[in-house]
C-alpha cells in the first residue's frame, strides 16, 4: 500500500508554546501553507497544567495563570486561521524534511514539507535516572505527573509529601500539595543552592512554613505495595550521603523534580547535531540547526526559565523559517562560542550573520560580583558587570551590529571574571 | 527623630527577577522599602509588611468530573488561602463557563471576585 503524502511549505511539530508562537510569527511574515502537528487532544502544551500564576508578565505585561497564556496564543493561531491535527503522532523526521506522521483518522501518512519546526518540548527526568536505592512501590511520581493528576484529573497522589529536588515545578508542587490538605514533610536539594526561582521559594515553601534541605538527597525508599518512609541524607561537596545524617521520613507520596531534558528522539532521527550541555540541537542565531530548513525553539532546543522568553525565541524560528521558505540561505560563515565551564553553554551557538544578535547562557554555580566578557583572540568584545548570577536563572547578552560586523571569524570566548 | 521598630528581608514575588528587598518600620509608622527595582516590588514590599496578600490559583468540579482551573481576579489576605479553598471545593459548575467569567463573586468578602482561567461546555 502506498502511503499518502501531502506538501506543505512549513510543519511545526508540537502545539504548545514554543509550536504556537512560532506559527503566528511564520504566518505574520508571510507564510501561508503551515501546518502544526500535535500529540495531545488539545494545543497548549504543558501549560494547559500550569494552573498557577506569573505567567507573561514580560510577553503580556499581565500576571496570567499558564492556561490563560496558552489561550491568548489559540486564539492568535484561530483568528489566522492557522491549520493544525491533533491527536498526531510524528514518528520520524528525514533530513530532507519528509515527516512520518500518524493518527487514528487517517491512519500513517507522509509530509514533505519545505521548512521544519522542531518544538516538542522537554520532558522530566524519571526516577530510573536517579540509582536511587531501595524498593519500587507505589507512590513515587514525577512532580510534572503529580501535577496533572491534582489539576487536570482531579486526584490526590497522596497525602505526606516529600520532594526531591528544588527545580520550579517541585516548589509550585509543594504549594499545590499544601493547599489540596496534603502535609509536604521536605524538599530536598542535592546542590547547595535552589534551582528554583527565588520568588518561588518565597511564595511556595516560606508561606506554608515548607522546610527546604540543602545539600541533601534520598538515600533510600522504603515500602512494599505503597511508599512507607524515605531516608534523607546530607551530602559533602563531592555530593557524597554522609552516612551519620541519615534520617527517615515517614510519608506515603516522593515527588522528583531533578531536571527537565529535551525531548530530541526526532532532531536526532533528522540527523540534527546536539549540543552535549544543552541536549538540544546547535543553532545559529535564526534558531536554524546545522540542517538547512530545520529550525528549534523552545523547551527542545534548551530548557527555559519561562515561556514568555519561549515565544520570544520561537517567534526567531517562525520569522526565520519564513524567510528561509522565501527564499534566504545561510551566510556560509559560522562563528562558534566557546564557553569558559562558568558559564555552562549559549543559545545560539554559532552565528552566521553580521547583524546584533542576542545570546542567551546558563553559569556552572552561584557567582557574585561577576564580569561578564566576550574575546575575539586577545580582543575583548563585550563586557558587562553584574551582582549575582546563579545556574537557575538564564543570563543574556547583547552583541550590537558594530561589534558583530568586526568580527574575526575565529571561535569567540565567552567567560566570568569572579572577583570575590 | 524616628526609631527602627521593625525590619526584614524580603524575595520580591512579582516578577521572576525575584529582588531582594530591605524592608524597616519606623515607630512613626514610615515605611522604608530598598533594593527593589521597579514601583511594583516597592508596594509589595509595604504590603508584605502590613498586610500581606496572595493570588490564589485552584480548580474546581464540573458536572461532567472534569477540573475548571480558576484563581482570584486580585490578591486575597494570606490568612485566607485556606478558607477561599474549602469554599471553591465546594463548587460544582453546571453552566457553560468561558475564560474570565465569574464563578464566585467577592469570595469569602476579600473583594476579589474567583474566575475562570479555562473553559467548559455542558456535553
Amino acid at each position: 500500500m502506498k502511503l499518502k503524502t501531502i506538501s506543505k511549505d512549513l510543519v511545526i511539530i508540537g502545539g504548545g508554546p514554543a509550536g504556537m508562537s512560532a506559527a503566528v510569527a511564520a504566518y505574520d511574515a508571510g507564510v501561508r501553507d503551515l501546518l502544526i502537528l500535535e500529540r495531545d487532544s488539545s494545543l497548549g502544551g504543558i501549560l494547559q497544567q500550569c494552573i498557577h500564576n506569573g505567567f507573561g508578565l514580560h510577553r503580556f505585561g499581565e500576571e496570567l495563570s499558564g492556561p490563560e497564556y496558552a489561550h491568548r496564543y489559540e486564539v492568535m493561531v484561530h483568528e489566522r486561521n492557522i491549520d493544525y491535527k491533533l491527536n498526531t503522532m510524528v514518528m520520524d523526521v528525514s533530513p530532507d524534511k519528509v515527516i512520518t506522521a500518524t493518527n487514528s483518522e487517517e491512519g500513517m501518512f507522509y509530509i514533505r514539507a519545505k521548512a521544519v519546526i522542531l518544538a516538542m518540548g522537554c520532558r522530566e527526568r524519571p526516577r530510573g535516572a536517579l540509582n536511587t536505592p531501595g524498593t519500587r512501590p507505589a507512590g513515587i511520581f514525577t512532580a510534572g505527573t503529580a501535577q496533572k493528576l491534582v489539576n487536570m484529573k482531579g486526584c490526590m497522589p497522596g497525602r505526606n509529601v516529600v520532594i526531591l529536588g528544588s527545580g520550579d515545578i517541585g516548589l509550585i508542587m509543594a504549594r499545590r500539595m499544601t493547599l489540596e490538605g496534603a502535609k509536604v514533610h521536605a524538599v530536598c536539594e542535592l546542590m547547595p543552592y535552589s534551582g528554583g526561582l527565588a520568588r518561588n521559594i518565597e511564595q511556595c515553601l516560606h508561606d506554608f512554613d515548607i522546610p527546604l534541605y540543602l545539600s541533601t538527597t534520598v538515600v533510600g525508599i522504603k515500602g512494599r505495595d505503597r511508599l512507607e518512609s524515605v531516608t534523607i541524607a546530607s551530602v559533602d561537596e563531592k555530593r557524597k550521603p554522609i552516612a551519620s545524617t541519615m534520617r527517615e521520613i515517614p510519608c506515603d507520596t516522593l515527588l522528583l523534580s531533578v531536571g527537565l531534558i529535551p525531548e530530541n528522539e526526532l532532531t536526532k532521527s533528522a540527523s540534527v547535531p546536539l549540543d552535549r550541555v544543552t541536549s538540544g540541537a546547535v543553532v545559529d542565531q535564526d534558531r536554524m540547526t546545522m540542517v538547512d530548513g530545520i529550525f528549534a525553539c523552545g523547551n527542545v532546543l534548551h530548557v527555559h526559565d519561562l515561556v514568555d522568553f519561549v515565544s520570544e525565541e520561537s517567534a526567531i524560528a517562525g520569522r526565520a523559517a519564513a524567510a528561509y521558505i522565501g527564499g534566504r540561505t545561510r551566510g556560509s560563515e559560522a562563528i562558534t562560542f566557546v564557553p569558559d565551564g562558568k558559564v555552562r553553554y549559549t543559545v545560539p551557538q554559532k552565528i552566521t550573520t553580521r547583524d546584533e544578535v542576542n545570546v542567551f547562557f546558563r553559569v556552572a554555580n552561584i557567582y557574585r560580583n561577576v564580569r561578564i566578557f566576550v574575546r575575539d583572540g586577545d580582543r575583548e568584545i563585550y563586557s558587562a558587570k553584574k551582582l549575582k548570577v546563579a545556574p537557575g536563572e538564564m543570563e543574556s547578552i547583547k552583541l550590537k551590529k558594530e561589534v558583530v560586523e568586526s568580527l574575526s571569524g575565529q571561535p569567540l570566548s565567552i567567560g566570568l571574571e569572579v572577583s570575590e | 527623630m524616628s526609631k527602627i521598630v521593625k525590619e526584614k528581608d524580603l524575595t520580591c514575588i512579582i516578577c521572576p527577577r525575584g529582588c531582594q528587598l530591605h524592608v524597616t518600620v519606623a515607630d512613626d509608622g514610615e515605611i522604608t522599602v530598598t533594593g527593589q527595582t521597579c514601583a511594583r516590588g516597592k508596594k509589595y514590599g509595604e504590603t508584605e509588611l502590613t498586610h500581606p496578600t496572595r493570588t490564589l490559583t485552584s480548580t474546581v468540579l464540573t458536572a461532567d468530573g472534569s477540573m475548571l482551573s480558576v484563581r482570584t481576579s486580585a490578591p486575597i489576605p494570606k490568612e485566607m488561602l485556606f478558607a477561599c479553598m474549602d469554599r471553591l471545593n465546594l463548587v460544582v459548575v453546571d453552566h457553560d463557563v468561558d475564560f474570565g467569567d465569574v464563578i464566585i463573586p467577592n469570595i469569602l468578602d476579600t473583594g476579589a471576585d474567583l474566575i475562570a482561567t479555562g473553559a467548559w461546555k455542558r456535553a
